[in-house]
């Protein structure tokens, strides 16, 4: 089994908890996994991008090969299309949240954003800010993502939610509550 | 034997705990920190052992000298344009007789991630004459850090690691081993190799020279350089370094015919293996991430007796990372199929200032300062306020290395241009500003040092800046600025008219002047409220 993520949002969005939780989720799995990650400059309210891979073997490379991806997992529209490269032509999905980061002066328009998404092979279009509110703080949208992509991916629920826990234990109980029922708003969503 | 998931900056620093260190100093600088982050953390839990941030890597790598001569061992890590600041210590290290472990630790960021250049460190240890250890993936990063100090001891020589941003910055499971205890204290019983006076130092390089055999045959000997003979293949061979080999093997299963292969994990280059492979094939591909180093080398200036396809050629791209996809064209295999592009145009989203960021309100008022002129220079430097470069600030003209916004800026006032700003960031300061202020305020040259203090090293992920804010006036006036000429501004937009005045005053002023533009960074803050 080998099934590589590209997850990609906005410096700041919380991409790297997103890949943190699919990863310990997948090691405890008894998966092999690879994470790269963005860090510096290009954190600064940029374009991010971050490549997961798991699998049964070891893995040799840390990137993703172009055309291997089995799913981008985005938390922000405009980037989801950015890395459709990467994608597994006929077998890969586009999660994303439909909340859109305008912090470029010409943002483009956000239902023809929508309608191109729609229109991929597989996509879910998810309104993660609005499901993360109703969980308690609109800043676990990136765990509604992970609920949201949970059913396409090769780790079982109940381990990811481990991980949510374990991720959020050292801030206290009330964010890991808020934090994993915002993970099973994604999964319903 | 236990398991952790681990960068590969973080699996190095714990390779060189586990490898007995006393002590490490860096500079922080993408993509290295990691490896001081991990020990300071580390050490505030364990009590030991020392590690911490120092004013640039010049200074970290003279300390690490300080701590291998008595007896200790010691990582100092930089990323690859801090080892120019750190060259001279370096160079000369090469000559002294280590016994304390010394191990130096470089991250290069080919593809300028979050850089000026992408150069390859692996020619400053060449350049050195030392060795040097490469590791592919997390795991080889732990081991071979905790190699490499044996290697340090028993040759006595400095040992370079040289990682690279992907892996510096990609987490996998590491399995690590029992850790050894520190070494005891014990002064050098060799100081005459510790003076480089010309008639010792002489001794010592014809020394270092004599003992490159013995380097050699470590290299020729070491797992780490793999040589791969397939019998049935005789067509195609492949010499991979760094991460060329991950990006190798990800296509290996493509080939029908195996190539044979050799990777190189320890330098300096072992001959003979490169030798066996080149006589077993009839058509050469090498795979570098970074510089066309083994290529240059084994091209030589003569024609190379088969077919060599790289960087020097064109088949893989000269500039920037390898990955899956390039390897996979240079290595001629057919391309993969990919899901089709968007249908719509996706603008492009740089990185920006943060959203109040008060390097902003900076720039703002600088730019309506220096507006009235004709003639007007603002010099800057590395680091977050950098990208005042960008729309809709456009308030820089200049970044080129740590501290060059001082120093240029003194050149240009001093060949008579008028209205020269600096800008430059406190802990930027801090490594590489001083010296040259010292030189403008010698010289009484007219020029404002606009101070951006946001009182932390902020592009870098926020580490306390080496002095605290208070300090910075001090040792300003310490330097000779007259009192009169170093002001403080508020960095918010209330006050845009107030620092805008301020600005033009000083830039009016002609002599020394400096401007400290002084707010905490808004993320900083936001970690600081949070925790």
């Amino acid at each position: 089994m080998e099934y590589d993520i590209i997850l990609a949002g906005v410096g700041g969005q919380g991409v790297l908890s997103m890949a943190a939780i699919i990863s310990m989720g997948a090691m405890e799995d008894g998966l092999h996994v690879r994470q790269s990650e963005v860090h510096g400059m290009a954190q600064r309210g940029g374009a991010v991008l971050a490549h997961l891979r798991l699998s049964s073997r070891p893995i040799s490379s840390d990137l993703i090969p172009r055309g291997r991806a089995g799913m981008i997992l985005s938390l922000e529209p405009l980037e989801s299309l950015r890395y459709l490269s990467y994608l597994s032509p006929g077998g890969g999905i586009v999660v994303t949240s439909k909340n859109p980061v305008k912090n470029i002066t010409v943002y483009p328009d956000l239902e023809k954003l929508y309608d191109t998404i729609r229109d991929l092979e597989q996509s879910k279009l998810i309104d993660a800010e609005g499901e993360a509110r109703k969980a308690g703080t609109v800043r676990a949208a990136n765990m509604v993502m992970v609920g949201a992509a949970s059913g396409c991916l090769p780790v079982k629920p109940s381990d990811l939610e481990k991980a949510i826990a374990g991720l959020f234990k050292s801030k206290g109980k009330d964010l890991v509550d808020v934090n994993i029922e915002a993970f099973r708003m994604g999964q319903r969503s | 034997m236990s398991n952790m998931v681990l960068l590969g900056d973080e699996a190095l620093a714990i390779g060189a705990v586990h490898a007995g260190i006393s002590a490490a100093f860096a500079y922080p600088g993408t993509p290295s920190t990691e490896i001081t982050e991990y020990l300071i953390e580390y050490s505030k839990k364990h009590g030991a052992p020392i590690a911490s941030w120092s004013s640039n890597e010049k200074t970290a790598y003279e300390e690490a000298l300080g701590v291998s001569f008595v007896g200790k061992r010691v990582l100092v890590s930089m990323k690859h344009v801090g080892l120019n600041v750190a060259a001279d210590p370096f160079m000369n290290s090469a000559l002294l007789d280590i016994k304390g472990g010394l191990v130096l630790a470089v991250a290069d960021d080919p593809g300028m991630h979050s850089s000026q250049d992408e150069q390859d460190s692996r020619y400053y240890a060449d350049f050195a004459r030392i060795i040097c250890l490469e590791p592919v993936n997390q795991q080889q990063a732990y081991d071979m850090t905790r190699e490499a100090f044996d290697l340090s001891e028993g040759f006595h020589i400095p040992v370079m690691i040289r990682l690279t941003t992907r892996l510096a910055h990609s987490r996998a499971v590491v399995s690590v081993s029992e850790p050894r205890q520190e070494n005891p204290m014990e002064k050098t019983d060799n100081p005459r190799a510790w003076m480089l006076l010309p008639g010792y130092a002489r001794k010592r390089w014809a020394d270092l020279l004599s003992r490159q055999k013995d380097f050699l045959s470590y290299t020729e000997k070491t797992d780490h350089n793999e040589l791969n003979l397939n019998d049935s293949n005789r067509e195609l061979g492949v010499i991979t370094t760094g991460l060329g080999h991950n990006y190798f093997m990800e296509n290996f299963g493509d080939f029908r015919e195996k190539p044979s292969y050799l990777h190189i994990g320890a330098y300096p280059v072992p001959v003979e293996k490169v030798r066996a492979l080149v006589s077993h094939v009839k058509k050469l591909v090498i795979l570098e991430e970074g510089y066309p180093f083994v290529e240059r080398y084994l091209r030589g200036y003569l024609p190379p007796p088969i077919p060599v396809l790289g960087k020097e050629t064109g088949e893989v791209p000269p500039s920037g990372e390898l990955n899956p996809d390039n390897v996979r064209k240079a290595l001629g295999l057919p391309e993969r199929e990919q899901a089709e592009g968007a249908a719509v145009e996706l603008p492009g989203r740089p990185p920006q200032l943060c959203a109040g960021c008060p390097h902003a309100d900076t720039y703002f008022s600088l730019n309506e300062a220096l507006a009235g002129y004709d003639r007007s220079i603002v010099t800057a430097d590395i680091g977050c306020y950098a990208l005042g470069a960008l729309p809709p600030y456009e308030a820089i003209e200049t970044i080129v290395c740590m501290g060059a916004s001082v120093s240029m800026a003194k050149g240009s006032a001093q060949a008579g241009y008028e209205h020269v700003v600096a800008v430059i960031g406190d802990s930027t300061f801090l490594h590489s500003g001083i010296t040259p202020l010292v030189d403008a305020v010698a010289g009484d040259i007219p020029m404002t040092v606009l101070i951006v203090d946001n009182e932390t090293v902020a592009m870098t992920g926020g580490q306390e800046t080496i002095l605290p804010s208070s300090k910075l006036e001090p040792l300003v006036r310490g330097i000779g600025v007259d009192l009169d000429h170093i002001r403080t501004i508020l960095p918010l937009k209330k006050h845009f008219d107030e620092n805008v005045k301020i600005i033009r005053e000083e830039v009016e002023y002609p002599g020394v002047s400096v401007i400290i533009a002084l707010r905490e960074c808004v993320e900083t803050a936001k970690r600081k409220r949070r925790s």
